[in-house]
């Protein structure tokens, strides 16, 4: 107990004087959550809207005032032939193009299905079908309308019944993106951080040779690891305080659940990812190395959390390897306790499969790292 | 006299080259060991064998009458090493890396603050003790490490080309602290390629390719290979 005493004061002074590393640390996950969380929406505004309007009555023209007066569709310009407008798609200058045919207000009036055309640059696939729903929703407000208009004066049976959907969206109630993706980023800052700085850090000494030094002194490895790990662990709270602050004040994101429990899951989680780090750190020899192998993991780890894509639209496979993801984990649960104010039970599952995986990491690891070759 | 370093056909190999082949040899206690050869004679891997940080293929030894192959972490209580690499931090000060080893040794805080405080005056770093290592000039850099190495006041110091990059004079000095530290009855067990230096050493081994081809006194090796100095025995055997 006593030498790890010594290790940890080393590893804190070697921290805070490192001038190159001490702003990465603090610095970069402040930005990277003021940025990130403003940059990355799912929202879909200012779409680029251009039309061909073949009919030119009043009809098709109170059609596009419905989309110049929606918020999310800016219109363009008209084209007067479809090959303008493909080639205008093909510039990227217009996003969609709404194409009217002709006797257009004749054909509804009677009743008749009248076909538009409507084409989309689906090359952002998820954009593109944000706003076909878009669309969709204002051609039938729109249509609805022009029923009521024609319809009226027959006789009340053929009235045109409205089934109107009220939505209430529980956790988030506003849909705010923020609420939603604050939480995540918070946890990606968390497990960079951590697990770049332990990956390296071993591997630093392997190159600087002080590692050598160390392993000829009858320091057990236990110590060794524990005193090398301590700190990271610290620092990786500190930044979940930070992110916490910074989500509440600036970001106004609801803190609905114990904060005790978000810092009791976060603290086991953290140890999954120096156990990853420590691992890395064995294998490799150099920094670069180490920071390579944490980069590969770290981007399977992002993209498969469920973070920017939920995990049950994933092929059945790949849900699988979601389950060794501890990002996901991570994810959910602060997700779980920071908007819905869940409880140890809620999030007993995670908690468990998290503690698992950091005692087989740091087993692993522990059991990996050689005092001797 | 008592043995402390005994070493009966040790050998290494990696894979199918066989870096160390089968040597043997012993150290007595408060003898000055040189352990020479040419770079890639197998002497570092030799030397880390004997302190515990890589595994013999094959052989017996013992250091400070501890077993290489089963009490590995028993001889690091009892031995120093200093690498060629340089092996205190840059980035702590004098006073912080003594306290460091001082403290991974087992050494209690109020011990290490009178070494620390013995060790700075003999060193003459009062004015600089509080600087970054990384700052010192490499002299006195390697004549700190040494004293490090010797904090626990170890039984045997192995020393691997402590004196690699050293001016002259430092040099010199360095030697100064090797023989008092072997007059207070530590053993030195130390690699080099300066062969005035190998004169300095109570014995001296010399290893080529894997095997040790010779081991004495520098006067009765220079007699048997009839040559003026230590760099014409270590040259006519190097040479083959």
């Amino acid at each position: 107990m006593k030498i790890l005493g010594f290790i940890i004061q080393k590893e804190f002074k070697q921290i805070f004087r490192n001038k190159g590393m001490l702003p990465i640390i603090f610095v970069m996950p402040i930005v990277q959550l003021l940025i990130l969380s403003n940059a990355a929406t799912f929202d879909i505004k200012n779409i680029k809207f251009s039309y061909i309007d073949h009919d030119h009555t009043p009809t098709s023209r109170a059609l596009i005032e419905q989309f110049d007066a929606s918020t999310y569709f800016n219109v363009v310009t008209d084209f007067p032939s479809e090959n303008k407008a493909q080639s205008a798609m093909l510039k990227g200058d217009v996003d969609v193009v709404l194409e009217i045919p002709n006797h257009f207000e004749r054909n509804l009036v009677k009743g008749k299905n009248i076909p538009l055309g409507v084409t989309i640059n689906a090359i952002d696939g998820a954009a593109a079908g944000v706003e076909n729903v878009y669309i969709t929703q204002i051609l039938q407000r729109f249509n609805k309308a022009i029923q009521l208009n024609v319809f009226q004066p027959t006789n009340a049976l053929s009235k045109p019944v409205n089934i109107l959907t009220i939505p209430s969206f529980w956790y988030n109630k506003t849909l705010n993106y923020k609420t939603y993706m604050v939480p995540g980023i918070l946890v990606l800052l968390v497990t960079m951080i951590t697990l770049f700085l332990s990956g390296m850090n071993i591997v630093r000494e392997k190159e600087i040779g002080t590692l050598e030094q160390i392993n000829v002194t009858p320091i057990r490895k236990r110590e060794f690891i524990i005193g090398k790990l301590f700190p990271f662990w610290v620092l990786g709270l500190a930044i979940l305080s930070i992110g916490l602050i910074i989500a509440k004040f600036v970001f106004n994101v609801p803190i609905v659940g114990n904060l005790g429990l978000m810092y009791l899951y976060t603290s086991i989680y953290i140890l999954v990812i120096l156990g990853i780090g420590l691992f890395i750190s064995n294998f490799t020899d150099t920094q670069q190395q180490a920071m390579f192998i944490s980069w590969f993991f770290m981007v399977i780890f992002i993209l498969m959390s469920g973070l920017f894509t939920p995990i049950e639209s994933m092929p059945k496979w790949a849900q699988l390897i979601t389950e060794f993801n501890p990002i996901k984990y991570f994810v959910e649960v602060m997700r779980m306790v920071m908007l819905k104010g869940s409880l140890l039970n809620d999030i007993l599952p995670q908690l468990l499969k998290t503690l698992l995986y950091a005692f087989v990491m740091n087993g692993l690891a522990v059991w990996k790292y050689r005092k001797t070759t | 006299m008592e043995r402390v370093i005994e070493v009966e056909s040790l050998t290494k190999k990696f894979g199918a080259f066989t870096a160390v082949d089968s040597i043997s040899f012993h150290v007595k206690k408060g003898e000055i060991f040189g352990f020479l050869g040419a770079n890639g004679a197998g002497k570092t891997t030799a030397m880390k064998m004997l302190i515990g940080i890589s595994h013999p293929t094959s052989g017996k030894a013992t250091v400070a009458g501890f077993d290489v192959f089963t009490e590995a972490e028993s001889i690091k209580k009892n031995i120093g090493y200093m690498s060629q690499k340089f092996a205190l931090y840059d980035d702590l000060t004098v006073k912080e890396n003594i306290t460091f080893y001082g403290g991974i040794y087992g050494l209690s805080r109020a011990k290490i603050k009178i070494k620390t405080q013995q060790l700075i005056e003999e060193l003459g770093l009062e004015d600089i003790a509080n600087n970054m290592v990384g700052s010192l000039p490499l002299g006195w850099k390697q004549k700190l490490a040494f004293s490090v190495a010797l904090l626990h006041n170890p039984k045997i110091v192995f020393l691997d080309e402590p004196t690699g990059g050293v001016d002259p004079i430092t040099r010199r000095q360095f030697w100064e602290m090797i023989y008092k530290t072997a007059n207070q009855g530590t053993t030195i067990f130390v690699t080099t390629h300066y062969m005035d230096e190998a004169e300095y050493c109570d014995r001296v081994s010399i290893m080529v390719n894997g095997n040790i081809e010779a081991l004495d006194t520098p006067k009765n090796l220079k007699k048997q290979f009839s040559a003026h100095s230590m760099n014409d025995v270590f040259l006519k055997l190097a040479r083959g």
